[in-house]
């Protein structure tokens, strides 16, 4: 059975072409994929990721369960309305999921989970949670709607109320808040995002989603599919669960070094294997890759280097940069010249460093 | 999506080919299937001097989505490559059965094209593909 979302209805009168995701019935275009990701990168565009589960997490030892829950040390968020981007572990290091945490109260804290893994997520926080006294509840009857690109700001600000308007401008970089949206409708507004550029995700009740999306689209918003939403993410050097990483990957691999915290006396689930693999060598980096030829580097293609072969991770088409790039899974140490076979083909390709695009523009050396 | 013109014929696997007034058959991909592919990016064409044989791959198309074999539905020596798609892959999502050709052959054996589905065939196949 394939899930649908409150917007269903109004992808399909836009013409969208819709796909099966993780199975949910989702727009993987609206005709153009590459015009709705130039629409994000040089204006705004907005897309439909209700399909993302909200879980909120209330009591009194929540921030305790979080400490134990997650790699990144909630201990960061200090401020009512602040998010942390983190990975969830299994013991033996793997990584469960990703997630943003929001904190919201001291006896309450809200996190946003992919929704191919909802209900492993759900299975694995409520078991963890139980002896914390933790209430874990997933909040399906909202929707969210992801606003994203260089005015994206600026347009959703023109369709709050008054009163919250400049509060919400000043809205700091990975922070939320309440706010009256069109016809007085409530919305939890993060300044967050999956594409690079700047904007906000908004949370809002399913009942009010459609009228969101249609002032929206009045307000100059483009409607953008799942598929540009992956390549603006790949461009912007992030990972997606899956393809990435996932169980059989710990952080180190996969270049989420930068969300572990190894805060002193923090026992964190998957803690002791990080920490034993770290010490022992990382077998295996994640790289960036660019193709200067032509053709398209994708996921599964093997990689050759000195060492060994790898894999590509997440590989496109990159509208921005008008050539391929990928995220690869290398052996560790000097990899020498670096090829891709392409359908029996072995093409060259060039190791840097990503993000391949920031703020809309190709990074140095890319 | 456009009108299928009436005078193609189809392979199953969605490649178009056209009889030219003067014997030679013409190749390129449905409008169904460039929005079924997405926007395209590169295409990797023939030689020009190659054989194709009918039904085995005589190019490639990618899209931002995917990479798929493009077959040929005659077989023959391909005597013309659309060349403009080098750098404007496009042009097979903006104008699929007109300025998108692919590849033009002069076939071996024009009897192949009999076995080819008509554009009635095609659409009806098409139809329950969506369905």
């Amino acid at each position: 059975m394939t899930e649908k979302t409150v917007l269903n209805a109004t992808h399909r009168a836009l013409g969208a072409r819709m796909v099966d995701f993780g199975g949910w019935d989702m727009p993987i275009n609206y005709g153009s994929q590459i015009e709705e990701h130039h629409a994000v990168r040089r204006d705004a565009g907005m897309f439909d990721v209700s399909h993302m589960t909200v879980i909120d997490l209330h009591g009194a030892r929540t921030r305790e369960f979080l400490r134990h829950l997650l790699a990144n040390s909630v201990d960061k968020l200090k401020v009512v309305g602040k998010a942390l981007y983190s990975c969830m572990l299994n013991e033996q290091g793997g990584v469960i999921d990703d997630l943003i945490v929001y904190y919201l109260g001291e006896e309450f804290f809200r996190l946003v989970v992919n929704a191919g893994t909802r209900a492993k997520d759900l299975a694995w926080i409520e078991q963890q949670a139980a002896t914390f006294e933790v209430q874990v509840k997933e909040r399906p009857e909202f929707a969210m709607i992801a606003v994203q690109g260089p005015n994206a700001r600026a347009k959703v600000l023109g369709l709050l109320h008054d009163v919250d308007r400049p509060r919400i401008e000043k809205l700091g970089k990975f922070a939320a808040a309440a706010a009256q949206g069109p016809h007085g409708m409530p919305l939890f507004v993060a300044r967050t995002g999956y594409t690079g550029e700047d904007g906000f995700e908004i949370i809002v009740p399913a009942e009010h989603a459609v009228a969101l999306w249609e002032a929206l689209v009045a307000a100059g918003v483009v409607p953008a599919g799942l598929g540009a939403r992956d390549t603006l993410r790949l461009e912007a050097g992030m990972n997606l669960y899956g393809q990435d990483m996932d169980e059989s990957v710990l952080p180190w691999e996969a270049n989420l070094g930068w969300t572990i915290a190894l805060d002193e006396g923090r026992a964190f689930i998957g803690r002791a294997a990080l920490e034993q693999q770290k010490a022992a060598g990382v077998p295996r980096v994640m790289v960036g890759l660019v193709l200067d030829d032509k053709g398209v580097l994708r996921h599964g293609q093997s990689v050759l280097t000195a060492n060994g072969a790898g894999e590509i991770l997440s590989g496109s088409f990159a509208p921005t940069l008008n050539k391929a790039v990928a995220f690869a899974r290398i052996p560790a140490g000097e990899p020498g010249d670096v090829r891709v076979d392409i359908r029996g083909r072995e093409v060259p390709v060039r190791l840097v460093k990503y993000p391949f695009v920031r703020d809309g523009k190709p990074c140095e050396g890319i | 999506m456009s009108e299928i013109p009436g005078d193609l014929k189809f392979l199953k696997s969605h490649e178009w080919a056209r009889a030219e007034d003067d014997g030679l058959v013409r190749v390129g991909i449905s409008d169904h299937a460039q929005g079924q592919l997405g926007d395209l990016v590169y295409v990797e064409l023939p030689e020009v001097g190659s054989a194709v044989k009918a039904g085995t791959g005589a190019a490639v198309v990618e899209s931002v989505k995917a990479a798929s074999d493009i077959y040929s539905p005659v077989s023959g020596e391909v005597v013309e490559v659309n060349e403009l798609l080098n750098d404007k892959p496009e042009i097979i999502n903006e104008d699929a059965f007109g300025e998108g050709w692919i590849f033009l052959v002069r076939p071996s054996d024009r009897a192949e094209l009999d076995e080819l589905l008509d554009a009635n065939e095609y659409e009806e196949l098409i139809e329950n593909e969506d369905h």
